[in-house]
């Protein structure tokens, strides 16, 4: 803009303002207007003891511009006109020159000197209550949408004149999700912003019991602390509980701290500044009279010191007698410092009991967890269980095959984009590809290895690490990702404590179909006879003209597939690495141990026991999955002393086959 | 003649199916017995029971003077009190050489420090010919087991059983396998034995028995049926309908 | 297996008239030690690097270990999956020291020049914080309350893996675990006990390990050339001592009950022998020679982390053992040589890749293939592994049993193994 064009500008506008005036089309007859007049005066004086009036009316007025004028006065972008008291919207010309906007109807008025103008600049205090009047009209918003997304806001951010508000409103919601919405928020916000502690604790105690996360982050505020000490023992409602120092909940030194913090006490010095000082101190090699060279003790530097501090040299400090006789001169305590002690004992009591119920909620959870660990568990080990328990077979190669059921599952994913149809393309499959490696396996080294059991697991396990290394070769050391189909993501949630993701209750399904499976294959089918006929008594079932040879292939490839399958379901789960089947592998042989060999309840019992066990023990100790490993095994291995047949033991002559 | 080993009142079951059903059995210290009984009489059991292999569900199972109970004790310790057991199935350590099989059955410390320490006295050596010289083995001391024929290698296990120098001794079918040689090799190996220890054989064979010329003990159903001499217990009629009814 | 007279191996004779191959092998081994030495850069011509001293040394370690596995597994029966960590263990109880020792001494060094002297909390604290910084820890965990002394840790060398076993051990023996339930279990606390390790609270370093073992405290100026002689003399010496002590259990009558443990073990316990006493023996007195074998391992290896104690470990010595024949102590010394070294020049890149045209077959990668493979193919055709090979050489007779098996236990040897 060219210097000369603002020139004319300025003059047009000082001559607008003075001269025309009056025909500026402003429209001083709109209701919002005539709304804003009435209140002219207590407006402009703008002050937070008496704004209240203004701001209701706006906000209980139903005329539509209310809203927008809030706004634009809390953005402090509302002006009066000095001369007729109207007030405008303006917008910023340049320094000296404002555009006014008539607030009705959004159209330009003209251009105005600033100096006729003036703003109006809400402090923080009417700020607010211009927000809680806006938040109203936002919980009013015919939208629904945009009422949820203003109780979000409160949410997220609640301050005290937002409760106000929310009760004006809540009463003629009719959306009953909303209205629901609503009444909680307004009890929580009770809590924190009711005026008396009746009302607060009638809020609080309205919670009793209420799992959500929303009331524990109100409550926990209240119930805070402060550890205090005094010579005479503490009175009062607020006090909590006497500490002694030393113990758990205060060491002796956060104790001494707070009496030095409350300059009740002398304070001490770290070994840091203590040598700090004694080296400043230093002087021809000595110290206060004493040989550097002789200061390599704690007890010597304290003389030291003890002598710098007599010559005035540096501060006096407590010694470790005083510290204990001072600290036993005090009582120390826990003061509730956040609320009145009435609010805040009742805080207290209903978070005990919502804690009581957490803790059956977690431990409902726990036992959740422990079901889909166990179901993994099993279907890992249930393979395990038929080559072991019915031909007596340790297969060391199992864990390969539930990985290279998985990269089955990796390899039709690359073919078959779609993740359903993948997946019901890639249980059989892997079915398939690991029955065919199990029989391969079968055929050409454990056939000639049976009742050498130690040179089966050896030779097993030979084929154990070739198997891994050629996966790692071919589809290299990164892990693969086996997508599950939409449908399974997300969990079924029951409360904010409790839920269980889709894929593991796909799992555990899996699992308990496996389970039926093989209770129908053993128990209803001609092979399911045969193979217990083979197992009792392989001379006598082939004396009957069963094929011990085709029995025994069969059944292992049998197991081998059924971990295939268990291979796709724990990709799903976890990642598809060469190393997978390795994770997995002691933990499915404990299970086979532990359950007993030869039952498929063992197994079920087994995988029960080593699930429930490991979710156990990572709940005791939540940050280390590997001590909740070891301490599994530990326990497993003791197990078997006394039980050294597992859960379900065969006995007699049936047990020495 | 003293008692040297009282069951009284045994019964064991696997699995809902009573293998021993309130068995009672006495045998003095120098006794030659034969206990016979069809299939599944629990014979075998029996022996498990006194052996310490098979814990009893009740019953007492006392043995020698001081009437000890034999239940509390291992396998091990049972065989260092005086049982010693032959298996129905010759087993002698294969791999091993006559010699060494003879000299690990030698009643000496079964302690593994002292076996560490072992070193065989002339004595020992001249004991463990002995043995083979009278189980017909003195020519094959160096031989390994495995490579015995099966009526040596039964020998080889009652020499190792000698070589314990047990008081009570179990055998089970001796016989079976064994050419009309060799059996009656066998039968004079354990009349022998019996004039020293106690000796209980458990036979299938009849005319066997018959040739033991001892008391018979019939088992049936987990107890005892019948017992006396080869004579009265064959006219039993109960005996009778047991081994032919059937 | 044992040169038998008319008596058998009973007979009061000295060992090597026992065992004629103790001669041989104790003659081979000091030939090679000397061999080495005039080879080598510290005490000798120079031909073999200092490094190569070092695998060789390492080489003989292992072959320690792999005789202690031989007898408790080839002569007892027992397949052990803990062997290995029974050696880490010995590598860590060393490892310790070495760590301290050498790091009080950096320290030391360090606080020399302060305005004061250090105090010995000082000291303390500057070690533990060198040490433990990697685990954000700065104190020592108690499990480091003997770690100063020298002859204190020498003594956790043994007293540890000792310990464990015999605890171990008498749990699972009593309980008459055996056969492949015993393996996996072994197996189990192995993998608890590495996985313990990986624990930064562990109070070893975590997943760090203990490391710059091959630093002895003090002897900074002694070059590692010379050092690495010193070492290898020592796995020398471990070697030849364990050789012998092994061939004298297993010749005399302790032998004898071992063997027929692992052949048949109701029949042992039926002659009156507490066979849990001699497993939990022979499985102490390997677990302390694997903790001996270990100790000198690792000094050379430089490094010791919880991955060397993982079951799979332990399985591969069973590898070495079988491949080199188990049952007969020759065999399991030349197992681990021949495996472990064939296994550093495959996977060390020397190996020549084999260019199939459409794939070319890099040994890095197909190495452990191979072995996996090849030790299918030995425990199917060559159960008696290159041991197998001396008795060609002297062709014994055998017993001919049709391919019975000649124990009911699992663990027996079988026929085709027994011919010697």
């Amino acid at each position: 803009m060219s210097v000369l064009r603002r020139f004319y500008i300025g003059i047009a506008s000082v001559l607008l303002t003075v001269l025309a005036l009056p025909a500026l089309a402003q429209n001083a007859d709109a209701p919002i207007q005539q709304l804003l007049q009435e209140h002219g005066e207590i407006i402009a004086k703008s002050s937070r003891k008496t704004i209240g009036p203004a701001i209701d009316a706006l906000g209980s007025s139903s005329l539509p511009k209310a809203p927008e004028v809030l706004e634009k006065w809390q953005a402090k972008e509302l002006w009066v006109i000095k001369e007729t008291g109207l007030f405008v919207y303006t917008e910023k010309v340049d320094s000296k020159t404002e555009r006014m906007i008539d607030i009705a109807t959004g159209e330009v008025i003209g251009e105005v000197a600033k100096r006729d103008l003036k703003q109006l600049k809400p402090n923080s205090g009417i700020r607010g209550l211009i927000g809680a009047a806006l938040v109203k009209f936002q919980l009013q918003d015919p939208s629904v949408a945009a009422r949820n997304r203003a109780l979000d806001a409160i949410e997220r951010d609640a301050e005290d004149t937002h409760l106000a508000a929310l009760r004006d409103v809540m009463e003629a919601e009719e959306n009953p999700d909303i209205a629901a919405r609503m009444a909680r928020l307004e009890r929580l916000l009770t809590i924190e912003f009711g005026e008396s502690d009746e009302e607060r604790i009638d809020a609080i105690n309205h919670f009793a019991g209420d799992l959500g996360v929303d009331v524990r982050a109100a409550l926990n505020p209240l119930v805070a602390v402060r550890v205090e000490a005094a010579e005479a023992a503490p009175e009062g409602d607020d006090v909590v509980r006497v500490l002694t120092p030393g113990s758990e909940a205060l060491s002796r030194e956060a104790a001494y701290d707070i009496l030095v913090a409350a300059e009740l006490a002398k304070p001490r010095i770290s070994r840091d500044d203590k040598r700090e000082a004694l080296i400043a101190n230093i002087s021809d090699g000595t110290v206060a009279g004493v040989q550097v060279a002789s200061l390599d003790s704690e007890e010597a530097r304290d003389l030291a010191y003890a002598a710098l501090a007599r010559d005035g040299v540096v501060d006096a400090v407590a010694t470790e007698a005083e510290v204990d006789e001072t600290l036993g001169s005090f009582t120390f305590f826990e003061r509730y410092t956040a609320a009145s002690p009435a609010v805040a004992l009742a805080a207290a009591a209903v978070l005990t009991g919502i804690e009581t119920k957490v803790a059956l909620n977690q431990t409902a959870d726990l036992a959740l967890d422990a079901v889909s660990l166990a179901s993994i568990y099993f279907l890992a080990a249930i393979g395990l269980a038929i080559t072991f328990g019915v031909m007596r077979v340790i297969n060391m190669a199992h864990g390969e095959f539930i990985m290279m059921g998985a990269y089955t599952g990796f390899v039709v994913q690359q073919f078959v984009p779609d993740h359903t149809l993948s997946i019901i393309l890639a249980i059989p499959l892997a079915f398939a590809v690991t029955f065919g490696a199990g029989v391969l396996m079968e055929r050409l080294v454990i056939r000639h290895l049976y009742h050498r059991p130690l040179e089966t697991l050896l030779a097993t396990f030979g084929i154990s690490i070739a198997l891994q290394q050629i996966a790692k070769n071919i589809f290299g050391t990164q892990a693969r990702p086996l997508t599950a189909p939409g449908w399974l993501d997300g969990s079924l949630v029951f409360n904010d404590i409790v839920s269980i993701s889709y894929i593991r209750i796909a799992i555990f399904v899996l699992a308990l179909l496996f389970l039926a499976l093989f209770l129908f294959v053993m128990n209803r089918t001609r092979l399911g006879l045969e193979v217990r006929a083979v197992t009792q008594n392989p001379r006598m079932a082939a004396s009957m003209g069963i094929n011990p040879d085709k029995i025994n292939m069969l059944t292992f490839g049998f197991g081998s597939g059924i971990a295939g399958i268990a291979g796709v379901a724990i990709g799903l789960y976890a990642k598809v690495t060469s190393e997978m089947g390795a994770d997995y592998i002691v933990q499915a042989f404990m299970t086979v141990v532990v359950g007993g060999v030869g039952n498929i309840w063992g197994t079920l019992l087994g995988a029960s026991l080593v699930g429930t066990l490991q979710k156990g023990i990572e709940w005791l100790n939540p940050s280390n999955t590997l001590a909740a490993q070891t301490y599994m095994i530990l326990f497993i291995i003791l197990f078997i002393q006394f039980r050294p047949r597992g859960i379900i033991a065969l006995k007699g002559r049936a047990a020495e086959a | 003649m003293s008692t040297l080993l009282e069951v009284s009142g045994v019964s064991v079951s696997f699995d809902g199916f009573k293998a021993i059903n309130n068995l009672s059995f006495e045998i003095g210290e120098r006794e030659l017995r034969a206990v016979i009984g069809p299939n599944g009489a629990g014979k075998t059991t029996f022996m498990d029971i006194i052996t310490g292999k098979t814990k009893p569900d009740e019953g007492r199972v006392l043995w020698g003077d001081k009437s000890q109970s034999l239940l509390a004790m291992s396998e091990s310790k049972i065989a260092q009190a005086g049982v010693g057991r032959k298996f129905q199935r010759p087993t002698v350590f294969e791999d091993q050489s006559v010699a060494e099989n003879l000299m690990l059955a030698l009643r000496k410390s079964r302690n593994p420090f002292s076996v560490l320490r072992f070193k065989a006295s002339a004595e020992d050596e001249t004991r463990v010919e002995e043995l083979a010289t009278e189980i017909g083995l003195s020519g094959a001391l160096a031989r390994k087991a495995g490579e015995l024929s099966h009526g040596q290698k039964q020998w080889l296990e009652i020499g190792m059983l000698l070589a314990q120098d047990p008081k009570l001794l179990l055998v089970d079918e001796p016989a079976a396998g064994m050419t009309p040689t060799e059996r009656e090799h066998t039968t004079d190996l354990l009349v022998e034995a019996a004039k020293t220890r106690a000796v209980v054989v458990v036979e299938h064979d009849m005319e066997f028995v018959r040739r033991l010329d001892c008391r018979v003990t019939v088992l049936h159903e987990g107890s005892v049926l019948a017992e006396g001499s080869i004579d009265h217990v064959t006219s039993d009629a109960q005996v009778i309908e047991v081994y032919l009814g059937r | 297996m044992t040169d038998v007279s008319a008596t058998g191996a009973i007979r009061r004779k000295p060992l090597v008239m026992q065992y004629p191959s103790l001669l041989i092998f104790l003659g081979c081994l000091a030939l090679f030690t000397v061999g080495v030495t005039v080879l080598s850069e510290g005490f000798g011509i120079g031909m073999i690097s200092t490094s190569f001293v070092k695998t060789l040394g390492k080489t003989l370690c292992l072959c320690l270990v792999a005789l202690a596995m031989d007898l408790v597994w080839g002569y007892c029966g027992i397949l052990s999956l803990g062997h290995m960590a029974f050696f880490g263990i010995g590598g860590y109880a060393i490892g310790m020291w070495l760590m301290y020792a050498r790091t009080e001494l950096i320290v030391i060094e360090s606080l020399a020049n302060q305005a004061l002297p250090p105090t010995a909390q000082e000291i303390s604290d500057g070690i533990a914080t060198q040490i433990f910084g990697v685990v954000g820890a700065s104190e020592f965990p108690p499990i480091w309350a003997v770690s100063h002394s020298l002859t204190l840790q020498l003594l956790a060398v043994i007293l540890v893996p000792g310990l464990l076993a015999l605890v171990f051990g008498w749990l699972a023996f009593r309980s008459r675990v055996t056969g492949v339930y015993l393996s996996i279990l072994t197996q189990a606390m192995t993998l608890a006990l590495s996985l313990y390790l990986f624990q930064n609270d562990s109070g070893l370093r975590g997943n760090n390990g203990l490391s710059g073992l091959q630093n002895l405290p003090g002897l900074d100026d002694v070059p590692q050339s010379t050092v690495s002689i010193w070492f290898f003399w020592a796995s020398a010496l471990a070697l030849g001592l364990g050789y012998l002590a092994s061939v004298a259990i297993v010749s005399g009558k302790f032998g004898s009950v071992i063997r027929a443990i692992r052949d048949d073990e109701a029949r042992v316990r039926f002659l009156g022998y507490p066979v849990e006493a001699y497993k939990l023996f022979i499985f102490t007195f390997t677990a302390i020679l694997a903790g001996i074998a270990g100790a000198l391992y690792y000094p050379q290896a430089g490094i010791i982390n919880p991955a060397e104690i993982a079951p799979i470990a332990s399985i591969y010595l069973a590898v070495w053992v079988a491949i080199g024949g188990r049952g007969r102590l020759y065999g399991a010394v030349i197992g681990a040589a021949f495996v472990s070294l064939l296994s550093t020049w495959f996977t060390g890149g020397q190996a020549p890749d084999v260019n199939l045209g459409f794939y070319t077959i890099e040994w890095v990668n197909w190495w452990t293939v191979l072995l996996g493979l090849s030790f299918v193919a030995v425990t199917l055709f060559a159960p008696k592994g290159i041991g197998g090979l001396f008795d060609l050489l002297t062709s014994k007779t055998t017993p001919d049993r049709h391919g019975a098996d000649l124990g009911p236990d699992a663990g027996a040897l079988r026929e085709k193994e027994a011919e010697t």
